[in-house]
């Protein structure tokens, strides 16, 4: 059993009875009124599949994964969903390294039922091969900082790395059929999952005073509280799970009204997550603009020796595959460096005129050419600016075909088209520092 | 399985197993079932069979651990042999962890705690067979394990489940569909667990929920009927 105890900070009687005290006059210690949320952010990295959540002070990584597996034997064509939880000791001194703790158990018990048995994810669409090979899709949910209410944060976090994940395509091959072949995701563009709705955790805490309850409790209150209950919920008001574990008993109606504030409450955050992956989809789509020009990819790979020596990156060009993956973080990263001036949340505008900037500072006959951001990315070029100087008079050899090309892909519609073509044109590694490509090479081996 | 939904409810309103769609299985306790516990019960749903064992109040195992609350720890567990095919491993899964959890904070809420410091209380729960609403089973072996053992309480704590399917609802429902776990305190109509699985709008879950209180408290009747007769028993023993 637990060591429920053990390591656990007590609460002072005197804040104890503070926190109760000003909830009757519904006030909050940290400002806020009973039903309000703290402040949300959502990051999404530039890879598929992450996700990173501030819910107020407490933090929380979550990473989605794919594998092919064989199926359950009763499920012979459905892919599975597993969530793994990690609470690492560093963020709360209750949290002991080794086995997970209960609460960690519960955590993911409640996320995973509010994503599983509400079917929110389609599971018949994993399947490759009946009965053969199906996708298994693991989430990571990783505790940075619990600073109270972590199933919410932890939900938000999983729900919104589901929808930017993005698994390779396979295809069957063989004569009978039964080969399967997996795109690599240069060759073809990785799909995302089909997600029929998101269900939202929203916690309850309600206190040994009756009708007393708070919406996303903080530590303290936590502490304070003698029962708690999370009700998840998607936007069109279907109760998707609820974890009432024990704990302080409230009536019937009280629990109806916790459901419809709930519901309102799933709306926000779910117009929230939306947004947030709307603003990842569409840099993303943006960032495969970029590397799509295959003509300036021959270009570099034909690139005369002495020049392939002064910029390490070029180097790589031409092995292909097995450095394709490398480049392409390079590019990413030149993204961040452009990102970056222009803030994290960039609206969609934002992202246009950051496009017809981004290619400029690398491409040399773009008309468009953005000052600011051709001095910015001069900058972040730092010594590798000369070497680029005869890249630009090479360029004079095949005139015209990147910047029409470039043009016909504006619109991020395009995505699957440009994904084809893709991989031949990652030219870009000359825009990032030698510094930056060293250290995405040590987190990719990492991953790896 | 869809077919199976489809003729859940016969035209006749019968379940599969003869039951109306309001209908519980059939209940039967025992107390005393474990001789050597300060408590014990057994408490039958249907085909659905568990124990309880109580020990304590007694010393807190771990001082580190003592408060002037009772301790209040549970382990739930499910035999191998409980289900179809015989289980791996039942010990320590996430499943069972997340029940024994469940259960202790179920009856920490009706344990009168400060009336016992510096003690603990530990509840041992077994699965002998498992035919669905084990969680509901085992709350309900639980208390009246508790009662047995003398252990101060608000109240029965009692507990069970309600389903949802072609728009009518199930009590004690086994095969598929949302499910609905619920736990009250009768005397104070107060709902203190909760569980729900799968998709409901929220005025259909409240029904289901409304159909879950009123088998809670025919369940919490029938605890209390056993519990006098025991009661009565005792008295008859000691030649009162």
């Amino acid at each position: 059993m637990e060591q429920r105890l053990a390591n656990s900070w007590r609460m002072p009687l005197n804040d104890n009875k503070f926190i109760e005290a000003a909830l009757l006059s519904d006030l909050r210690v940290d400002g806020r009124r009973p039903s309000d949320h703290r402040k949300l952010t959502i990051k999404l990295a530039k890879q598929d599949g992450s996700a990173e959540v501030h819910l107020g002070q407490t933090h929380v990584v979550t990473f989605v994964s794919a594998q092919l597996v064989r199926p359950y034997k009763d499920r012979p064509n459905e892919g599975s969903l597993s969530i793994f939880t990690e609470f690492s000791p560093m963020a709360d001194p209750s949290f002991e390294p080794g086995r997970p703790a209960e609460s960690a158990v519960e955590l993911g018990r409640v996320v995973d039922r509010g994503l599983r048995e509400s079917r929110a994810i389609d599971t018949e669409s994993l399947c490759v091969l009946s009965g053969k090979l199906v996708w298994a899709i693991r989430v990571d949910i990783h505790i940075i900082d619990n600073a109270g209410n972590l199933v919410d944060a932890a939900n938000i976090a999983a729900l919104a790395a589901l929808l930017t994940f993005r698994r390779p395509e396979c295809s069957l091959a063989g004569e009978d059929g039964q080969e399967v072949v997996v795109h690599p995701p240069e060759e073809r563009d990785p799909i995302p999952l089909i997600i029929h709705h998101l269900p939202i955790a929203i916690t309850f805490g309600f206190f040994s005073i009756e009708n007393l309850l708070v919406i996303d409790p903080t530590n303290e209150e936590e502490c304070v509280m003698t029962g708690r209950m999370t009700a998840t919920l998607n936007s069109n008001g279907d109760v998707c799970a609820i974890q009432k574990a024990g704990g302080e008993g409230v009536s019937q109606r009280f629990i109806m009204h916790c459901l419809k504030l709930a519901h309102s409450k799933a709306i926000d955050i779910t117009t929230k997550i939306k947004d947030a992956v709307e603003v990842h989809n569409n840099e993303r789509a943006l960032r495969k603009i970029k590397r799509h020009p295959s003509s300036v990819a021959m270009d570099v790979g034909g690139a005369p020796a002495g020049i392939g020596e002064k910029q390490n990156q070029l180097v790589g060009v031409e092995d292909g595959t097995g450095l394709d993956k490398l480049k392409l973080k390079e590019e990413e990263n030149f993204m961040e460096c452009e990102a970056t001036p222009s803030g994290q949340e960039h609206s969609k505008d934002g992202n246009s005129k950051n496009f017809t900037g981004g290619p400029s500072s690398w491409d040399p006959y773009s008309e468009s050419v953005d000052p600011d951001l051709l001095k910015a990315s001069l900058a972040s070029r730092g010594p590798s600016v000369p070497p680029s100087k005869p890249k630009d008079s090479r360029h004079e050899t095949k005139p015209k075909e990147p910047p029409q090309e470039i043009n016909t892909d504006l619109s991020p519609i395009d995505k699957p088209l440009t994904g084809g073509q893709s991989n031949e044109g990652k030219t870009l590694k000359d825009a990032v520092k030698p510094k930056h490509k060293r250290r995405k090479k040590v987190s990719s081996n990492n991953e790896n | 399985m869809i077919d199976l939904r489809m003729e859940y409810v016969s035209p006749e309103g019968l379940r599969l197993d003869g039951r109306r769609p309001m209908e519980m299985r059939q209940i039967r306790a025992e107390i005393g079932a474990v001789s050597k516990a300060d408590g014990s019960a057994m408490f039958e749903m249907g085909n659905t069979k568990v124990i309880a064992a109580v020990y304590g109040p007694r010393e807190v195992q771990n001082r580190s651990q003592i408060t002037n609350h009772a301790l209040v720890r549970c382990e739930y567990s499910m035999a191998n042999f409980s289900t179809g095919d015989r289980m791996r491993k039942s010990k320590g899964d996430r499943r069972s962890t997340e029940i024994s959890l469940v259960i202790r904070q179920t009856m920490e809420a009706s344990i009168l705690t400060h009336l016992l410091p510096r003690s603990q209380i530990d509840i041992y729960v077994q699965v002998l067979q498992a035919d669905g609403g084990t969680r509901s089973a085992c709350i309900n072996a639980a208390t009246l394990a508790l009662a047995d053992a003398g252990i101060p309480m608000r109240d029965l704590v009692t507990s069970c489940s309600a389903g949802y399917l072609n728009s009518t609802s199930l009590l004690e429902d086994s095969a598929g569909g949302p499910d609905v776990t619920l736990g009250i305190l009768p005397k104070l109509d107060k709902v203190t667990l909760l569980q729900m699985d799968s998709k409901l709008p929220i005025d259909i879950l409240e029904n289901v929920m409304q159909l879950a209180i009123e088998g809670c408290k025919a369940i919490a009747n029938y605890i209390r009927e056993i519990l006098l007769e025991n009661t009565k028993q005792l008295e008859y023993r000691r030649g009162v």
